[in-house]
Order: C-alpha cells, then structure tokens, then sequence
C-alpha cells in the first residue's frame, strides 16, 4: 500500500479531467501507471489526487490524416505495435516501441507517459525530436502545440503547465524516407538504452539525426545534419560526421555505461544507422525490425 | 476515500472496498488470497508478480486495485482450473523450474505468448520473458519446455 493517501477519479471526458485537477492541489495523471505506481511507492511524488486517463477513450487513437499521425496519451507501446498505422507509415516507431522494457510494461506503459516523465534515457524523446512532433496539451487556456525541442527542458522536466494534460502528440510525415532506431543495451531484451539514436533519411537528400540517452534531454544533431545534407555519403564524410558527434553529445558515466563507451559507441551505430536509413530510402535492406548493434 | 470496486477474478466476480492506494498484488493476495502472483522487486522489474489484465500480462506490482474495477483479471489459479495445461505439463517434463517463485509469472507470460503466436521462434520465446527473472534455472529449460510444445 502506498504510505500517502489519495483520491482517484477516472473521468470519461477530458473536460471533466480539467476540472479535476483544476480542483487538486497536487494531481498527478496515470495512464499506465509504470512509472507513477513505483513513483509513489518509493514516496518520491505525494498527490493528493490521482487522474487516471484510461476512461476517455478518445486517448485511445492512433490516426493518420493529411499526412499527420496522431498518438493519443492512452496509447501504450504494445499497441504502437501492432497498430497496422504505424506498420504501414513509420514502421520505426514499432521497432522503437518493441525495444521499450519488457513486454509486461508495453502492455500498460504509454509513449505520452515516457515524454511527461522524460527521464534522460527514455526511448521516445530522440524519435519525436527527429520528427519534429508537436506534443499536444489541453489546459485552462485551451490547446497548445509543443514542439518537442522546447518540450524537454531538463532531465525530468518538460514545458508542461500547471493544470494542463498532454492530449497526444502529432507528427507530419515528412514524405517518403528512410529509418533507422538504434539502441545500445547491455544485453538483448528488457534495458535501458545507453545510448539511443534515430536517423531519417528523406527524399530530398536531407537527414534527421537525434541522439537519447547521451545528455540530459534529447539532442537533435543540427551541425551533424548540415554537415551531410544534400552530399553523397562517402566514407571521409562519414569519419567527419563521427568527430562532430564529439561535440554534439554530452554522455556521461553511471552504472550503466562510461561516457568513453557511450561515446564510442554512438559513433559507430551512427555509421551503421545511417547506412540502413539511407539503404531503407531506397528500398532496400536491413529489413525493419532488425538490430544492428 | 475507500472505494467499492468489481471485478472479474479467475471468472468469478469480486467486490470489495479498496483504498486507493491499495497496490493490486497485495489486494490480491492479502485481501483475497490468491497466492501465485509474488512480490519479487516491487518496482516492476522482474515480473514474479504478472497477472493477467483484460487478456495481456501487466505488473500487478505497478497497477492500483482501484484501477480494475469493472475488468477482467486472471492469475495462475484462473488457468488451471481443470488441472495442469499442457504447457505446465511440459515445464514438468523439462525440469524448467527449481524453487519456482518465478514460475507462475513466467507461465503467464508463454502463455500470453502462445495466444498471439502458436508457433514462436526462440528469439520471439526468449523476448516474451524477457521481463521474468529467473534466479536458477539459467533460462535454457523453460525457453525448451516451451519450444517442445509449439512441436
Ligand atoms: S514484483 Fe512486480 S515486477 Fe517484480
Ligand atoms: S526457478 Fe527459482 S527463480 Fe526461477
């Protein structure tokens, strides 16, 4: 039992989620509850209220429409999954989605939630910092549309307001492009990432490089991107791109890794990242789904 | 602030008044006996305390009771109330546990595993329990007693 005493309220609408909270002291929303359960078990947060989203099905959607894919905030990892949406569009986020815990997490824990808690090895941060995602909340004030480079503020901060509640995120396709997740474990199956990388390649001879767990928040490779946008990728431009990522990222070490291992190692998934995102561009191989670390 | 919920446990409906942080494995088995899912870590790390919820394994460790009210929830005791299934015949069979504390998570897992997929590859068997710990078998028993039933 948790030592702190709450109330709980599972509204049916989002109105009646707002109100809810406008109305708490301290509220904490719960979709799937991995990391808020343990959270408040451990004591480190005290609501006084506990908002559980899983009543409003709305949350539930996954949608595409004029080439923007929509995340509803009750989505869970298992459901990106196996949603043929996302199979079709931005087979990606399925591999990504697959990496995340085990799947006794998937099952409850959602892509909004791992944003809103945003610890700095989270999965989902570097794929929507690629895709340029508007994180989406409704509040007192009504909507606001996020991009998710202002989103993550600082390890476990986000640009959230008081009484507000992510509603999902969008992402508008950037066209026909070319993907690649790569996540670095310590071993196969259920870990933390300790280091994370996503490239798009797009159609137009651009990339999108965004690198997790290698700082605080997400980092979105920009002097990366200049560098190899719109030239062919030969192997000196690759070895330039990889003294760069020196100073893109900030790794630092912990249990899980030393930053010089990190360090290492982003450069060489990069190289291998790139390659299957511009091979996957056009058509070809590793097939999605395939790890290549 | 304690709460009237209902549920469905092992096919059976269940009331009873819950507060709301009131964790769904010890209300399971504290509150209401049922003993196979087990508090390995609490924190959601090593599945010892799987059940499962609307059809998919969770971490009864990580879910408030409150939050069933009005679902479906099945543990070990649900599976087997006509005996052993074949799959623990076969986890018998291979000698797959020793002390056992991981094995009803572990079932459940293979057995969510084997409703989506009857015919799984090792990697597919070996990333399914992924999430279950198991401190002494070494894994290779359990993932063959669930490759010898897909044969
Ligand atoms: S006790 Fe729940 S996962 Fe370990
Ligand atoms: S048999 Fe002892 S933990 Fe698995």
């Amino acid at each position: 039992m948790a030592e702190n005493q709450f109330g709980y309220a599972k509204p049916k609408a989002l109105n009646e989620a707002l109100d809810i909270i406008s109305k708490s002291v301290n509220p904490f929303i719960l979709a799937g509850g991995t990391d808020l359960i343990d959270m408040i078990k451990e004591g480190v947060v005290q609501p006084d209220m506990v908002v559980d989203l899983k009543g409003i099905k709305k949350f539930k959607q996954i949608t595409f429409k004029h080439d923007t894919l929509f995340i509803g905030a009750g989505v869970t990892f298992s459901e990106l999954i196996e949603s043929e949406i996302i199979k079709k569009q931005f087979p990606v986020i399925a591999d990504l989605s697959r990496t995340v815990a085990s799947l006794g997490i998937r099952n409850r824990a959602t892509m909004i939630g791992n944003i809103c808690s945003a610890v700095p090895c989270m999965d989902s941060g570097p794929l929507l910092a690629a895709y340029e995602a508007e994180v989406i909340t409704a509040g007192p004030k009504g909507e606001r549309k996020i991009p998710t480079e202002k989103w993550f503020i600082a390890s476990r901060k986000t640009a959230i307001k008081k009484g507000e509640i992510v509603t999902g995120v969008s992402i508008s396709s950037p066209g026909k492009h070319g993907s690649c997740f790569v996540k670095l474990g310590r071993y196969e199956g259920e870990d933390l990432a300790q280091v994370n990388l996503i490239i798009l390649a797009l159609k137009d001879g651009t990339f999108r490089v965004s690198f997790g767990s290698v700082a605080p928040v997400p980092i979105r490779a920009k002097k990366i991107e200049h560098l190899i946008n719109g030239h062919p990728i030969t192997p000196s431009l690759v070895e330039k791109a990889c003294k760069l990522i020196e100073e893109e990222i900030k790794p630092i070490t912990d249990i899980r890794a030393t930053k010089e291992y990190r360090m290492h190692m982003a450069k060489i998934m990069f190289e291998r990242g790139l390659n299957a995102a511009i091979s996957r561009l056009n058509g070809g191989g590793p097939e999605y789904g395939k790890n290549l670390i | 602030m304690n709460k009237e919920i209902n549920f469905v446990l092992n096919g059976e409906k269940v009331n009873l008044e819950v507060a709301p942080g009131e964790i769904l494995l010890e209300v399971l088995r504290e509150k209401l006996g049922v003993k196979s899912p087990k508090c390995g870590c609490n924190k959601g790390d090593c599945g010892t305390c799987t059940v499962i919820l609307n059809g998919k394994t969770v971490r009864s460790c990580l879910v408030l009771a409150i939050e069933v009210d009005n679902q479906e929830v099945v543990t070990l005791e649900g599976l087997m109330q006509s005996g052993l299934t074949p799959l623990q015949e076969s986890f018998l069979k291979n000698n797959s546990f020793q002390c056992g504390f991981c094995a009803p998570g572990i079932i459940l897992s293979a057995t969510e595993l084997l409703g989506k997929n009857s015919k799984p590859e090792k990697r597919e068997i070996q990333e399914a329990i992924a999430g279950n710990l198991c401190r002494c078998s070494g894994y290779s028993p359990i993932i063959d007693a669930i490759i010898d039933i897909t044969n």
